[in-house]
């Protein structure tokens, strides 16, 4: 194994309950799983019981970066694994911004959060310690900007330092918060922030700007010359010019966009809120995470008049990006570009992750209409296309007034089945979904992905791909093949850790010479066996933490609302989390009995 | 001669490839020694800053050094002598704009020699070598 593990083998303990950190030599983890998704579940295993409380002292945050990690474009994401507060069962989100090289030049390959703390505080990580501070002055502030702000202030670093803070969603324990960072990125899904909130743990602040010997700098060089150019190419170019929204057009000309809590895949006020008019009237700024040339974060101006002054003014910054536009946009029917951002503007400086709330308050919206619930419940009138009374929403799901918004607070999943109309309530196993409605193998992928996530196997382009080629349907044994292939592959470069958008450009091979620069003597072929095992081992932790596949509810609004293949079949879906099921129960079942390596089906 | 120039720091996503690529030059990866620093300025949304050696005619970093390491360069800027530099730090300190950087490793300072490695790195036209009478 290549020296080069020991560049980031060093992983780094924050204990909150005792206030005290230590690192560990894991270079055992580093070599055998590479890095990211692929240590981080190795070390969530070691550390949180299977029956623990999300949001209890034994749960932990685990962050992880990889062998590329700021040394190849791209290379700029960081995976964190815990259990999520939201379904109960270990949960993975990753983030970009500047989290990632902070973390790699600190000197450490993950961090793990663990305990809790008593009173409020932040902490700060640096290349020699921790230090902890007391946040009280920090806890309870109304917008997750001005905490990035009063920090930055505060701290030094700038420009090599990452800032991740949760909202006061997170300190309320919304079970979706997010933690953010730099202000416009986010470990959004799967309540990291509540986690965080449990533990006291306001913010995580790392710094760094170590250096690392190459051992090959002149293949290095041309490697890294060869995958910079293919970063700056066609396979990147979308998300560069429009970013992630230039889907909402394509998606609704598909009739895959889904509008009104699901209610249909078109959307009559697509087109306002599309990329293309937010970049005409709204974008003001293209940023980039470290060690990216795309650029695809898009932040959007809106500049406001005071309704008690003429002619004074202020100007807000707001990210946009597919899946606030999805939920928070058409899911709610909101077709006013700038009620959109103002919408969006306060799920960022409440810290709640913005799919979850537009899913959650598109159930709610639905509900309301039906006679489910009542205006004493909700407070607000919630009806399509009013952003006003949406904004006042966020904030009472934060706050948490009364019964009714405590429940919102836990999820659609737990609303629906409280209040009634589970049949609208869109989730898999207990998480909203994101904004695809594209057809079966999408659907099928939310619901045996690890994350119930897009991103998990990326059906979504799968479906789209049959939609362009009039193909038939592959069999249920066959999508779940194909799905569960992409979700294993996609273990290699979450282990990288390189961001999805590079995924045209991180082919197996081009991960190989990568690897090979840097002294690893790992091949393509078995890159792609690790990458099946990752996969193997954290859905067998899920399972091991009573996960059943087969109970889980397929939301009957799913398979009613036609998708651009059709009506999606309930037991084509079945059938394919059946056929996953097996796969990794038979894993699981191996782990329990110390024989995990001799899986000969896997 | 040659000389490095910010062409238009609004133009910067704040990506740091010209950073990392300046640190590579040296067999390194990471941003310790680089002699380029790119930081928000104030906030992201605000934009970056790049601060780097802008080729001083008369640079006070070279005066600050009682050891006579840094060396005048044509065209602007300074040259440093490793072997004469005694990692005192006076050069950090006499540089208004923040551009001379520290390698903390071997305690040296670390100034843009305006080789334009780094340009070619930059995706979005930020930067760029410029002749100079």
């Amino acid at each position: 194994m290549s020296s080069w593990v020991k560049t980031l083998s060093r992983v780094l303990y924050i204990d909150l309950s005792r206030k005290q950190f230590w690192v560990e030599d894991r270079e055992d983890l580093f070599s055998k799983w590479l890095g990211g998704t692929g240590v981080a579940i190795q070390l969530y295993k070691e550390e949180v019981p299977r029956r623990a409380d999300p949001l209890g002292p034994e749960n932990v945050a685990v962050f992880a970066i990889g062998p590329l990690t700021g040394v190849f474009p791209m290379a700029s994401k960081v995976v964190s694994i815990f259990k999520s507060p939201l379904n109960g069962y270990v949960a993975e989100s990753h983030a970009g911004g500047r989290a990632a090289t902070a973390i790699r030049y600190a000197g450490y390959g993950a961090i793990v959060v663990k305990g809790s703390s008593d009173i409020p505080i932040y902490a700060i990580v640096d290349e020699e310690k921790v230090r902890f501070r007391d946040a009280g002055a920090l806890w309870g502030m109304r917008s997750s900007e001005t905490v990035g702000r009063v920090l930055r202030e505060a701290l030094p670093g700038a420009g090599f330092r990452t800032i991740m803070r949760i909202g006061r969603a997170g300190e309320r324990l919304v079970r979706y918060s997010n933690l953010a960072v730099e202000t416009y990125r986010h470990f959004g899904r799967m309540g990291l922030g509540a986690v965080f909130g449990s533990k006291k743990l306001k913010a995580l602040i790392v710094m760094g700007r170590r250096g690392f010997k190459l051992p090959d700098p002149k293949t290095y060089r041309e490697v890294y010359k060869e995958i910079f150019e293919l970063t700056k190419g066609p396979a990147t170019r979308k998300y560069h010019d429009l970013g992630t929204a230039a889907n909402i057009m394509v998606l609704d000309k598909l009739g895959a966009l889904p509008t009104r809590n699901l209610s249909s895949g078109r959307f009559e006020g697509a087109r306002e809120i599309s990329g293309e008019k937010l970049a005409e009237e709204n974008l003001s700024r293209r940023l980039a995470c470290t060690a990216c040339p795309v650029a695809c974060i898009h932040l959007a101006a809106i500049r406001e008049e005071y309704e008690d002054e003429k002619y004074f003014y202020k100007i807000e910054f707001v990210p946009y990006d597919h899946e606030p536009i999805y939920a928070l946009g058409c899911n709610l029917g909101i077709s006013d570009r700038y009620g959109l951002l103002k919408l969006i503007k306060v799920v960022e400086d409440e810290g709640v992750d913005s799919i979850s709330t537009g899913v959650v308050l598109a159930w709610a919206t639905e509900a309301l209409e039906r006679g489910i619930i009542t205006l004493k419940d909700t407070l607000v009138e919630l009806r399509w296309g009013n952003w006003r009374n949406y904004v006042k929403a966020v904030s009472y799901i934060v706050l948490q007034p009364n019964d009714f918004y405590r429940t919102l607070a836990l999820g659609v999943e737990e609303a629906a089945a409280k209040y009634g109309g589970l049949d609208f309530a869109l989730a898999y196993n207990r998480v909203e979904p994101a904004g695809y409605h594209t057809g079966p193998l999408y659907h099928s992928s939310l619901a045996i992905g690890f994350r119930h996530s897009h991103l998990d196997g990326g059906a979504y382009s799968m479906d789209q791909n049959l939609v362009a080629s009039g193909g038939p349907t592959p069999s249920p044994e066959e999508a779940a093949k194909m799905i569960i292939e992409e979700e294993s592959w996609r273990q290699i470069l979450n282990s990288m850790v390189i961001c999805l958008f590079a995924r045209g450009v991180y082919g197996r091979s081009a991960v190989e010479k990568a690897l090979r620069s840097l002294g690893y003597s790992i091949d393509a072929s078995k890159l792609v066996e690790l990458g099946k095992q990752i996969y193997l081992e954290k859905h067998a932790v899920k399972i091991l933490e009573g996960f059943e596949p087969e109970k889980m509810r397929i939301p009957r609004r799913a398979l009613e609302t036609p998708t651009p293949l059709g009506n999606v079949s309930e037991e084509y879906v079945r059938k394919i989390v059946e056929h996953y099921a097996k796969l990794v129960k038979e894993y699981a079942k191996k782990i329990e009995s110390g024989n995990p390596e001799k899986c000969v089906s896997c | 001669m040659k000389r490095f120039v910010v062409v238009d720091s609004n133009r910067c996503v704040g990506c740091h490839l010209c950073v990392y690529a300046c640190t590579n030059r040296f067999g390194y990866v990471g941003m310790g020694k680089s002699a380029i620093h790119v930081r928000s300025a104030g906030g992201v949304e605000r934009g970056f800053v790049v601060v780097v050696c802008r080729a001083c005619k008369d640079p006070p970093c070279a005066r600050a050094c009682p050891v006579n390491a840094l060396v005048l360069r044509q065209g602007g800027g300074v040259i440093l002598n490793t072997a004469k530099c005694i990692g005192c730090g006076y050069c950090v300190n006499a540089c208004d704009i923040g551009a001379v950087m520290w390698d903390s490793e071997f305690m040296k300072p670390v100034i843009c020699t305006h080789c334009g490695y780094c340009v070619g790195f930059c995706p979005h036209g930020v930067i760029a070598l410029e002749e100079v009478r």
